[in-house]
């Protein structure tokens, strides 16, 4: 399984029975493929889906029905289409149980870094400002470290910020990390990990659990 | 009135022939579905330059507004997402275009208040972030928040998937977007239609935009490969 598939394996196990969800384009588009059949989610598309379904084949896509990302979609039995005014009302408004992002740094304090590292990745805002700083839950699902293997996990962003105070729960290749009052908490770690490994790849502080960590 | 002797069906290149240089333009669709191709095609045509765009995205290039751009006819953009679109990024990053970019639903709400005769909205998006320097601040219940100015534009234009001829219409699917939005927000409403019918065929009870917002139709004369799927985003499976 490659990383990316792991790490979405990983996070598809915190996705809640009955949780409406939103999922970032990248890693997170991975994650209904990991949920168990009997999971039952409302998927929100950013473009005014509720209750998106799994990807089309050629034979099945129809024009008119993409997700955020562009790729074409089925719509689940029980889904609904909308403008995108009341698309985010439903983000802004405390009714997304979950959202599912990609991070290019998150801070000690659970500040996320996502949209833009000027000069250099320039893409515009989207939805991500809306989703990290009003989702009732935020995942971010990420390598731990950069391509150069610097951290991403940080005390302090240095990129531009998303959203402040966002994430809630950090799902890596090595570990699965929580944003708590006094910092990062380590939960889990990956199989074929270590403590020390993941100790040495955070760029902050991590607050290691008593005994043995459990492993995915 | 006789509702029955409306007709607002006229041609692309009729609709468009009061466009002006320098004018604002607010175009629907996020990516292909509900972008205007036909309109947009005629707009290049019809050559106005110096526009201001207001769009979700810049389609891809060679594709959709991309196009405008690419043609030289618009030098400023207002936006949220330009991430699938290296051209455009590139005339950003060089200086060609401006570019203002906008929180996705924060947009929607924006051109929804100027399509409602509101002078603007006031929300707390962002207000951690670098858009602080651009935004005015101001205090609600002791919290800060951004004043966040109303859009609106002097066209939209606008993709239907059915129409009668007093202008009522009806969006499809994920092709709805910011269409009904944007179709509020303009002092001038174009909206091409891929099929017009007579008023009392369309049930008004599935009616998105109402009659009242629409200035001209546009019908489609045929579904092009441009509003087809784009190959390039069926996912292998």
């Amino acid at each position: 399984m490659s990383l990316k598939h792991k790490i979405a394996a990983r996070a598809a196990q915190e996705i809640q029975d009955g949780s409406i969800i939103n999922l970032g384009i990248g890693i997170p588009t991975l994650i209904p493929s990991y949920l168990p059949a009997e999971r039952q989610v409302l998927v929100h598309s950013e473009n005014g889906i509720l209750g998106m379904g799994r990807a089309c084949t050629m034979a099945e896509a129809d024009r008119n029905l993409i997700d955020a990302g562009g790729t074409y979609i089925h719509v689940n039995p029980g889904g609904s289409f909308f403008d995108s005014a009341v698309s985010f009302a439903l983000v802004r408004s405390g009714r997304l149980d979950v959202a599912v992002l990609g991070a290019l740094e998150v801070s000690e304090t659970g500040d996320v870094a996502n949209w833009i590292m000027p000069g250099r990745h320039t893409p515009g805002i989207g939805g991500g400002m809306e989703l990290a700083q009003k989702a009732n839950r935020l995942l971010i699902t990420t390598t731990h470290t950069t391509r150069k293997g610097e951290p991403k996990l940080v005390r302090q962003c240095s990129l531009p910020i998303t959203a402040r105070a966002c994430a809630h729960t950090i799902i890596t290749e090595l570990a699965v990390i929580d944003v708590t009052a006094q910092g990062f908490a380590l939960r889990e770690i990956a199989a074929e990990s270590s403590v020390q490994e993941v100790v040495d790849k955070t760029g902050a502080e991590l607050m290691v659990p008593d005994g043995e960590v459990p492993t995915y | 009135m006789e509702l029955s002797v409306i007709d607002k069906t006229t041609t692309a290149s009729q609709a468009l022939s009061r466009v002006r240089g320098g004018s604002t333009i607010m175009i629907g669709g996020f990516g292909t579905p509900g972008t205007p191709f036909t309109l947009i095609s005629a707009l290049i045509a019809h050559g106005a330059k110096d526009l201001t765009l207001v769009k979700n995205d810049a389609n891809e290039p060679g594709i959709g507004i991309s196009r405008i751009f690419e043609a030289g006819l618009a030098t400023s953009f207002i936006v949220s997402h330009i991430g699938l679109n290296s051209t455009v990024v590139e005339l950003m990053n060089t200086g060609k275009i401006q570019v203002e970019f906008s929180p996705q639903g924060i947009l929607a709400e924006r051109i929804r208040a100027g399509g409602a005769g509101l002078m603007g909205i006031v929300t707390d998006i962002g207000i951690d972030t670098i858009l602080r320097e651009k935004r005015r601040i101001v205090e609600v219940n002791g919290r800060e928040a951004f004043f966040e100015p109303a859009l609106r534009a002097d066209v939209a234009l606008i993709h239907a998937a059915a129409a009668d001829r007093l202008g009522n219409l009806v969006y499809a699917k994920s092709a709805r977007n910011f269409n009904p939005l944007m179709a509020m927000a303009a002092d001038l409403v174009i909206a091409e239609a891929e099929e017009i019918v007579a008023p009392g065929d369309l049930d008004p009870d599935q009616i998105h935009t109402p009659a009242a917002f629409v200035d001209h139709l546009v019908p489609i004369p045929e579904i092009t490969k441009e509003y087809g799927v784009l190959a390039h985003h069926v996912l292998e499976t």
